[in-house]
């Protein structure tokens, strides 16, 4: 399981960097013991990381007969698009030869309806928590809260009985209302943190205006929310295109993941390993969330709500 | 336009009892100035009113309803906050449609109504700007606006010039006061700055503690205090209230302070006259002392001090008096004052007709 307060610090890095003060004049640095000891150590961790990513990205591009020859740190003699064709579309998985794009086509699917149903109830549940008069809003928090941090495993077996009691089981839908399910708390009370802190007269000139509880959240909440929205589906995506366990459990045969797939596909039992094909697969599987946070990361605007106050 | 009354308001939180039992009266087209220190309950009393906070209990009505239950957009009033609270993600025009979009109003009249506020209040070329890209007071002005085309009975504003700086809070004053000249709402507006409430109302009620001090026009609030809160409170620099001791020994009331000055009632008329040797406070205003060295038709007491500052803020020198071991302010045209020094010794009189007597006990006017 991803974690999902790690998204916040690239929030605060963000907001930081305008008003990160400038040591002048900076000391000029020196070369010591010291500093020569934290940087061995920087680069080792360094490689750490890179050294595998590195072997993952040339393994994927080799053909057997070069891998066949160990020096697995070389670069491609031939580079080849060939084992990401044979991963995509022909890699076996259990007794079906399709290639990862099933499951690729399965996260999608799971991927949609959950970040749909997870998002829009967490927002208006948070925005309800936030600025109205919930009666036991201070117990319900509380539970949430508790909820946020109960591992999934606890609670594996009686969800499994109550998606087969809803007729779901083994299918994408499984999949997906499990997602929604077990992520709405730490979701919901992310979106009570962000509108706890929208201006208190904002809401009381809302009332006055118009009092809706679903006019006021989609006229005004909802335009205001678009930082944490992007927070939110990069934290919401990341951790639903990763997920293993949920997938295995809840998919059945006809709606594995991606991640199932891959793990399917690498641990085939008969014939040879095709390192190469396994590389390419694991590459790929890596890459949507990636992308997702590529692309969103330019969306974390700031201070949307500028000027609703004085300045 | 309805008249606006309070009766029996009794608000706590938990145990704190804020606002008790308390009764008030707006008029119809009356500017009420709700004016108090800070935590006096001011801003708890129109929040009532505008239904954001319920009351414990008691009855709030607005003209002949009784609207201590409903939903704030039932009552038919409209406000204007301190931060202005214009709603970021919408232009101007957006922010005053709102409102109106929210009464199902046809789209003609909601047009007709943004135009129309948007000319009384020079909106035009903002209308599509967003609330980010005005100033202070063009926002100050797009928060009266959003409040104007509601075409609400009862205004409410809380402290809505408060952020603004002094030049523009002088200007939105007088466009405030205008625009009830000329539409003559209930307008309830609360403050903590005495100009405004001098300017603007035509009510003011001064709270302090939770309880109305005194409730009367601008001209009775400062001319008749009716207590010792109310007597600081208003006016600036503050009266001089200094202790002294009732006597009627010489055949007429006079008042021997306690640094041996005597002054003269004789020109105050005392709602109930008090005992011989009773603790009294005599308060005296400012700017109704004589020039330095000068004198009045008729004296109530001189004061022989020494100035321990002058301050020139302009229009009028406040001069502060040594007198026993705090100050006497005076204030006196700056011409008279000009050739004054620290250190000086000046005579001042203070006339009769406009004298302030409270009772030490219990603090209220005599």
């Amino acid at each position: 399981m991803s974690d999902p307060l790690a998204v916040r610090p690239a929030i605060r890095l963000n907001a930081g960097t305008q008003e990160k003060p400038v040591l002048f004049p900076r000391r000029k640095s020196r070369i010591n013991g010291r500093s020569v000891a934290v940087l061995v150590f920087l680069a080792m961790a360094a490689a750490f990381y890179c050294v595998p990513l590195y072997v993952l990205v040339v393994t994927s591009f080799k053909t057997m007969e070069q891998i066949r020859q160990g020096a697995i740190f070389a670069l491609p003699t031939e580079w080849t698009w060939e084992p990401w064709n044979f991963a995509w579309n022909e890699a076996c998985s259990g007794i079906t030869c399709e290639g990862l794009k099933v499951g690729f086509w399965n996260s999608v699917k799971i991927l949609i309806p959950s970040l749909i149903a997870s998002i829009s109830l967490s927002a208006v549940t948070g925005y309800a928590l936030a600025l109205w008069n919930v009666r036991w809003a201070g117990t319900f928090l509380f539970i949430l809260f508790m909820a946020a941090f109960v591992p999934f495993q606890i609670i594996m077996f009686p969800l499994i009985q109550l998606t087969v009691h809803m007729g779901i089981y083994g299918s994408l839908w499984a999949v997906a209302f499990i997602h929604t399910v077990m992520t709405m708390p730490i979701v919901t009370l992310i979106f009570r943190n962000y509108y706890k802190d929208i201006p208190d007269e904002l809401i009381k000139a809302a009332m006055i205006d118009s009092g809706s509880f679903w006019r006021i959240f989609g006229e005004i909440i909802l335009p205001m929310s678009a930082n944490i929205l992007i927070v939110v589906l990069i934290m919401q995506i990341t951790h639903i295109w990763n997920d293993y366990l949920i997938g295995v459990t809840f998919g059945g045969p006809g709606g594995q993941p991606m991640t199932v797939n891959l793990a399917n596909l690498v641990t085939v039992s008969t014939g040879t390993v095709s390192y190469n094909a396994n590389m390419a697969a694991a590459l790929l599987t890596a890459i949507p969330p990636l992308v997702i946070y590529f692309v969103l990361g330019k969306f974390f605007v700031q201070g949307i709500s500028a000027g609703a106050i004085k300045g | 336009m309805p008249n606006v009354s309070f009766e029996h308001i009794n608000k706590s939180y938990g145990n704190l009892a804020v606002l008790d039992g308390l009764n008030l009266d707006v008029e119809d087209s009356d500017f009420l100035v709700l004016l108090g220190p800070s935590g006096c309950g001011k801003t708890t009393l129109l929040n009532l009113l505008a239904g954001l906070v319920e009351v414990t209990s008691g009855r709030i009505m607005i003209g002949d309803r009784d609207v201590t239950e409903l939903d704030p957009k039932d009552r038919g009033l409209a406000m204007v906050f301190q931060s202005y609270a214009l709603y970021p993600t919408k232009t101007v025009r957006g922010n005053l449609r709102f409102g109106l979009a929210a009464r199902k109003l046809d789209a003609a009249e909601i047009e007709r109504r943004i135009a129309w506020a948007s000319n009384l209040l020079q909106l035009d070329p903002l209308l599509g700007r967003k609330p980010a890209q005005l100033s202070g007071g063009q926002r100050q002005r797009v928060a009266i606006g959003r409040a104007l085309v509601k075409h609400a009975d009862v205004l409410l504003f809380d402290e809505p010039l408060s952020n603004l700086d002094a030049k523009l809070r002088t200007e939105m004053r007088l466009e405030i006061k205008k625009l009830h000249d000329e539409l003559k709402p209930t307008i309830v507006y609360v403050t903590h700055d005495q100009i405004e409430a001098m300017t603007m109302a035509t009510k003011i009620a001064v709270m302090n503690g939770g309880e109305i001090q005194q409730f009367g026009s601008p001209d009775e609030v400062y001319e008749r205090p009716q207590n010792l809160f109310v007597a600081g409170f208003i006016g600036s620099p503050q009266m001089n209230l200094n202790p002294g001791v009732f006597s009627l020994s010489t055949g007429h009331p006079l008042a021997a302070l306690r640094s041996g000055v005597q002054v003269d009632l004789s020109g105050y008329a005392f709602g109930h006259t008090p005992q011989e040797g009773e603790e009294i406070i005599v308060g005296f205003r400012p700017e109704h002392f004589s020039a330095p060295n000068g004198t009045v038709a008729e004296p109530a007491a001189t004061f022989d001090l020494t100035v321990k500052i002058i301050e020139r803020t302009g229009s009028d020198t406040i001069l502060s008096l040594a007198y026993e071991d705090r100050l006497l302010a005076v204030r006196t045209e700056p011409d008279r004052a000009s050739a004054l020094h620290p250190g000086d010794t000046v005579s001042v009189a203070y006339p009769k007709n406009k004298l302030n007597v409270f009772a030490a006990g219990s603090g209220l006017r005599l």
